[in-house]
């Protein structure tokens, strides 16, 4: 089994299946990991203190007992912790859950037990001299954005993305819609507007009950505008035509090839 | 080519929704008993999404169902694709015994050279230190900052034969627990170091030879030979051949950094060899977890509490014991 890679500005790397299907791995940016390792530096804070009341129940045999048990279990939270949810969690802990992180194979295969072990044994050099500084920077100029660790153990931090497929209902529009009437324009507009526009009209319709009034008139003017630069499309098609009403036509048209009938 | 993206994803998503739902099972439960027909099931479905995503490649302006398609052929792949089986795997969860006498010595053997390596760094290390303190008095300040050291080996002997009572009585366990946590996070930070190809784990593996050579040339040029191998045999013995093993993996990380004569990429050969460090640091923390305890509980009792040869034999037993360990464990039967 084998699988090309290659490194896209260490925005995401890419990976090739056998089958020639490509796919990315959005990878993980500093301060979303900074932020999950505060999260996961608070925890196992915590996690210390919860461990040392528990082992109190040493104290009843003697207090050399009860010390040697805290100073056993700080040690083990503090190098276990990691390991440990990376491990069930399948390369999260909290702080990557609550910041939508996630630890995979470099190569997009299942992670292994021995990876999360050597990631998280690794610490012990990406921490140094202190806050991570030789990991973080380590992280800055490699190409995958790995600290020591994630290159000793074949691994990458990604972001999770979305897990929801586009809702037909967003641009599906039961009226009649003129832009239909002009397949050629029709087709310049599904041609030349740019993913990152139709995307922010998608967004924009779907939230729009979530915007006062004169932010919604706002948002879809400036939508508006930006479709009509797209293609010049004729007085008598949108003059009846609100922005909003425009930008949802234009969408049907981008988003489906339907001919008005 | 896809003409109408709303007829697609319409006809699409129930499938998407089935393999998405089949993935969470995974996800919760990696090891889950699975039917053939679930297999194969689960094989059409990633073929399926797959094809899909080949297919809404080509609409560009539609990103969204394109990243969610993304995300779910890549987990598909991953449970899919599983690493390749001939490479060695991390066992100790599944026969901790199976790891300790099999996996352990095997793995040991396998990196003979990086141990023999660290021992000879080690050597080389006790060589300077001893030469330190038997050339320049004034050496034994810098290389062994520790106080317990900074006397003279003929008061150090004498306050600790006429201790009166168990100096350590009252917290032996919290001091041997101090001693295991503080040796493995040595021994793993040795092993870490071999990340910088190996230059900070032989630093440190020399820096560990010279305060060995340094302590030993003290005692032995005073006379004070069998309290030192009497002090030093019974925990020593394990413990540092502890950090030689920590060394050793570091030094595998080292190689696989490095690379000599090796076709494969970096990231190749530290993946063939994942599973070897990981085997090496749990070797060196079983072994430090003992050390921890013979220093505790017995190396700290000196002549007349226990006799010296009485400790130097334990520590030569335990030596022989770990010698056979190594060499002979794990191998195969011989075939008659």
């Amino acid at each position: 089994m084998t699988a090309a890679m290659t490194a896209r500005a260490r925005q995401s790397i890419e990976i090739v299946t056998p089958e020639g299907i490509h796919f990315g791995l959005p990878l993980a940016g500093p301060i979303a990991r900074l932020l999950a390792w505060v999260i996961d530096a608070m925890l196992i804070g915590a996690g210390i203190s919860v461990a040392s009341q528990a082992m109190s129940i040493f104290g009843v045999v003697s207090s050399d007992w009860y010390a040697a048990a805290v100073t056993i279990a700080y040690f083990v939270v503090s190098i276990g912790y990691g390991i440990a949810f990376e491990w069930w969690w399948s390369g999260q802990t909290p702080g990557k859950r609550l910041m939508r992180l996630r630890v995979v194979d470099a190569l997009g295969l299942k992670l292994e037990f021995q990876q999360v072990a050597i990631r998280n044994i690794l610490r012990f050099v990406d921490s140094l001299p202190l806050l991570y500084m030789v990991g973080g920077a380590t992280a800055l100029i490699s190409r995958d954005a790995q600290r020591l660790g994630d290159m000793a153990a074949n691994t990458v931090v990604i972001r999770q993305r979305s897990l929801e497929p586009l809702d037909p209902a967003v641009y599906a529009v039961a009226r009649y819609n003129s832009l239909l009437d002009y397949p050629h324009i029709a087709a310049v507009l599904r041609q030349r507007s740019t993913p990152a526009l139709v995307e922010l009209a998608l967004q924009a319709v779907a939230r729009r009950d979530e915007l006062s009034p004169d932010a919604q008139l706002d948002v879809f003017r400036l939508l508006a505008e930006k479709f009509r630069g797209v293609t010049r499309i004729p007085e008598e098609v949108t003059a009846t035509l609100t922005d909003e009403q425009f930008v949802r036509n234009v969408l049907q048209v981008v988003m489906t090839n339907r001919i008005h009938s | 080519m896809i003409l109408d993206l709303a007829r697609f994803i319409d006809s699409e998503r129930p499938l998407w929704d089935e393999f998405e739902k089949m993935l969470e099972r995974f996800d919760a439960d990696a090891r889950a008993p699975m039917t053939i027909e679930q297999i194969t099931r689960f094989h059409y479905l990633y073929q399926r999404s797959s094809s899909d995503l080949a297919r809404i490649a080509t609409f560009s302006a539609e990103p969204r169902t394109r990243e969610y398609l993304e995300s779910l052929v890549a987990r598909g792949y991953a449970e899919i694709n599983a690493r390749d089986y001939t490479v060695t795997r991390f066992r100790l969860f599944r026969g901790p015994l199976g790891w300790l006498f099999g996996t352990v010595p095997r793995t040991f053997r396998k990196h003979f050279r990086e141990f023999a390596l660290g021992v000879a760094i080690t050597i080389g290390g006790a060589a300077f230190g001893a030469a330190a303190v038997h050339f320049d008095t004034g050496a034994k300040a810098v290389l062994m900052p520790f106080p317990g050291l900074q006397d003279t080996p003929g008061k150090r002997v004498k306050e600790e034969e006429s201790a009166k009572g168990d100096r350590l009585q009252g917290h032996k366990t919290t001091f041997s627990a101090e001693l295991m946590t503080h040796n493995i996070q040595v021994s793993l930070f040795t092993l870490a170091l071999g990340m910088t190809w190996g230059i900070g784990s032989v630093m440190t593996i020399f820096y560990n030879g010279v305060i060995l050579g340094a302590v030993a040339a003290d005692y032995v040029a005073a006379g004070y030979t069998q309290f030192l191998l009497g002090w030093l045999l019974p925990h020593g013995v394990i413990e540092i051949p502890a950090i030689l093993v920590a060394g050793q993996a570091g030094f595998v990380i080292a190689g696989a950094m490095i690379g000599w004569g090796d076709h494969r990429t970096r990231n190749e050969r530290l993946r063939l060899v994942s599973a070897d460090i990981l085997n090496l640091a749990g070797t060196a923390a079983v072994m430090l977890v003992w050390a921890g305890i013979v220093e505790a509980f017995l190396s700290q009792y000196h002549q007349p509490v226990v006799p010296y040869n009485l400790k130097i034999g334990f520590g030569l037993f335990e030596l022989t014991l770990l010698i056979l360990f190594f060499t002979r464990a794990g191998r195969a039967p011989k075939s008659k």
